[in-house]
């Protein structure tokens, strides 16, 4: 008991100066340099850079929880996120493709975490709306248009701007379709349904080459376009020398930081409305938000379509981006993937659900591939590990500990939701908060005396 | 004309006759109190009038509208609010934003001001915050308006009930046993709170109360049902000395004693 608050006001002790004050600037600041310069002069690909890259990746996070001006924050992010990690992207491609995929995974966690964490709705079928948008723009960009009507042919790769919007529309339109049916039922039913809404969306993509060829059904859709490089020449001006591929990298990946902020911005304004409260109301008592008023039918809903809308985005995105999509991409597994990254990152909560999605993908793309490596060479050495140990084998073990670990112990989330406060108030408490926590951390280094 | 009529109000549930053929009507700028012994049917009666549950037989008129068989939310949205037996707070949520939910029809932002946090959207927040604090301060408890709701003492989560009620700008307010579990001296607060409600707010109250001096003391009419049916209605005088009521209360040969 008093070791674990000793060491708990040791970490207050160190972090509180370094989260605050001008010591807090020079902190992210020296932060971010080192990871950005140990990067940028190791670009290979090994253990060692995996971890620094992730290093940095938090380093966004600790900035966020810091208090310092917001401007300072938005300059720190834009050139981690905008220069630095770019232009190590030119340097080593294989994380360029991870920050990507992170990013579309962290947009659709975030629409994920509008229908599960803030109107409490538990969807195992949001993997379908992801689909949805990326078979659209798969169909429409390839031959595969001509097989529904041969007068028709794959639509110009420009048109992959519009069809952004439409990927959105079409989300929306399957999230109304399938919530006004469903919606009316409680938890589990609903979280049933969902589960076979997913499944029946990838059967009908696995199916649906015959009578007409319209999804080329299990060996998926290949050589799906891209849209054409705008702005190539001018980048090519600034002197970055590289090839069609490593320029799309760069493409999608501001695409994709781009289309994220958005949905950030969106759900922040979304939850601190009038929607947001009603949808948390919903969440903790159903009867007691309709008696204040609350259509609980139309809200369910909303947070049903605006989830599905960004999957639908996203979808096209990923789409384009991986120039192929096959029924398996979209299978339950990835719903529970997403699902893992809210529940891990912390139900409700914008940070949280961001953590969770950057630490999942991490860990499914990079960390357990590279520590299977690692054992490899190990076992090439001639360590005693048997051969049949390969951590990308037992990635869903793997997760599934992880949750179970989680719910044990902080249920929660990783990043819990922070109650809003008035502004106003919010300085007091912090204050009040951070003497309380020097008192403890003084009175229990007296006692540790 | 009546706020309220309530006429012929019947809900089964199986074979239980819960609520039996009641008529019930309350005018305007009136304390009214529904009274009987437990499982008489007033809650369900409550229900039926706030659309939880859908009345089987007979009609509710409410400010000029028939409701029988509107929406919950929508009856709320007319302006007839209530509170709850086993209080139904928002817990995680703070006491401000549980106001502010109770306000929830009256804001009018649209999605799309939403997501762009236009200026409209900003100024009516605002506004709805300072309202918000307002109806605490009403209440008594502006000073704990950033605490989680679950956290507030049980006397002020009672009152937290009220303003939530009251945020709706409710035309009546029906409190189902505000003063169960209090001690004398919540109980007198509360009274008192109460009687703010019509004086200074000017909104009718409905009273499902068990607490007999706080009924006698505050109610215009009152209605006392047992076993679903309504057994008499009167004022204080006229229920106090009726012996189906005391007989309901207090057993057969009572009522004898009584008078």
């Amino acid at each position: 008991m008093t070791t674990s608050t000793s060491a708990q006001s040791l970490w207050q002790r160190v972090t509180a100066p370094l989260s605050s004050g001008p010591t807090a600037y020079a902190f992210l600041t020296f932060y971010v340099v080192v990871c950005s310069v140990l990067l940028l002069t190791n670009p290979r690909t090994e253990l060692s850079t995996d971890i620094v890259f992730v290093l940095f990746m938090l380093s966004m996070l600790v900035a966020y929880r810091s208090r310092v001006s917001a401007w300072f924050k938005v300059t720190l992010g834009a050139i981690a996120l905008g220069i630095v990690l770019p232009y190590f992207g030119t340097l080593n491609p294989f994380y360029i493709d991870v920050a990507t995929q992170a990013g579309i995974f962290t947009a659709l966690a975030l629409g994920l975490n509008v229908v599960v964490g803030f109107a409490g709705l538990l969807d195992l079928g949001y993997v379908a709306f992801f689909a949805v948008g990326a078979y659209a723009w798969a169909i429409f960009s390839t031959p595969q248009i001509s097989n529904i009507n041969p007068a028709w042919s794959p639509v110009d790769p420009i048109m992959f701007y519009p069809f952004l919007v439409i990927g959105l529309i079409l989300g929306l339109i399957t999230g109304v379709l399938l919530g006004l049916p469903v919606l009316r039922l409680r938890g589990d039913y609903l979280a049933i349904v969902t589960l076979g809404f997913g499944e029946v969306i990838r059967v009908v993509a696995n199916n649906l080459d015959r009578p007409i060829n319209v999804t080329n059904g299990s060996q998926g859709i290949r050589d799906i376009e891209r849209p054409p490089l705008i702005l190539v020449d001018l980048v090519r001006n600034l002197g970055v020398q590289a090839d069609d591929n490593r320029l799309y990298q760069l493409f999608f990946y501001y695409l994709v930081l781009i289309i994220l902020l958005l949905t950030v911005i969106v759900v922040a304004h979304l939850k601190n409305s009038r929607i947001g409260r009603a949808w948390e109301a919903i969440r903790e008592d159903e009867v007691a938000a309709v008696a204040q008023g609350i259509p609980r039918v139309r809200m369910k809903l909303l947070a049903f379509a605006i989830g599905a809308s960004f999957a639908g985005v996203m979808g096209v995105v990923f789409a384009a981006k991986q120039l192929f999509i096959n029924p398996p991409t979209f299978d339950l597994l990835r719903s529970i993937n997403i699902l893992v990254m809210v529940i891990l990152g912390g139900m409700g909560s914008i940070p949280g659900t961001m953590l969770g999605a950057i630490i999942v993908t991490m860990l499914d793309l990079q960390i357990l591939p590279r520590t299977a490596a690692v054992i490899r060479e190990a076992q090439a050495a001639g360590l005693p590990i048997p051969r049949q140990f390969d951590p990308t084998q037992y990635q869903r073990l793997f997760f599934g500990l992880l949750l179970v670990v989680m719910m044990i112990f902080r249920p929660e989330g990783l990043w819990p939701d922070e109650r809003r406060r008035e502004e106003q108030h919010e300085v007091e408490v912090g204050e009040e908060e951070l003497e309380a926590d020097k008192t403890v951390a003084s009175t229990s280094a007296d006692t540790g005396r | 004309m009546a706020l309220l009529e309530a006429t012929h109000i019947t809900k089964v549930f199986g074979g239980l006759v819960a609520v039996n053929d009641v008529t019930f009507t309350v005018e305007p700028g009136s304390i009214v109190s529904v009274i009987g012994p437990n499982g008489a049917g007033k809650t369900t009666f409550f229900n039926v009038l706030t659309g939880i549950y859908k009345p089987d037989k007979g009609q509710v008129i409410f400010a000029g509208q028939d409701i029988t068989g509107w929406r919950s939310d929508q009856i709320a949205a007319l302006g007839m609010r209530r509170t709850f037996q086993n209080i139904r707070l928002f817990g995680n949520m703070t006491v401000l934003e549980n106001v502010l939910i109770g306000m929830h029809v009256h804001l009018k932002a649209s999605i799309w001001s939403i997501i762009f946090r236009s200026r409209n959207m900003v100024r009516e927040e605002a506004k709805a915050r300072n309202k918000a604090i307002e109806l605490l301060d009403f209440v008594g408890i502006a000073d704990k308006r950033n605490e989680l709701a679950k956290n507030l003492p049980y006397g002020d989560q009672r009152r937290l009930e009220i303003a939530r009620a009251l945020a709706g700008d409710p035309k009546i307010i029906l409190l189902d046993e505000p003063t169960a579990g209090m001690n004398p001296h919540e109980t007198t607060e509360a009274t008192q709170l109460i009687r703010r409600l019509r004086d200074e707010r000017g909104i009718t109250v409905i009273l499902i109360e068990h607490d007999m001096r706080l009924v006698m003391s505050i109610s215009e009419r009152i209605t006392v049902l047992d076993y679903g049916s309504k057994i008499a209605e009167g004022d204080v005088q006229a229920i106090r000395t009726n012996p189906r009521v005391i007989e309901a209360y207090l057993g057969r040969g009572a009522a004898g004693h009584a008078a």
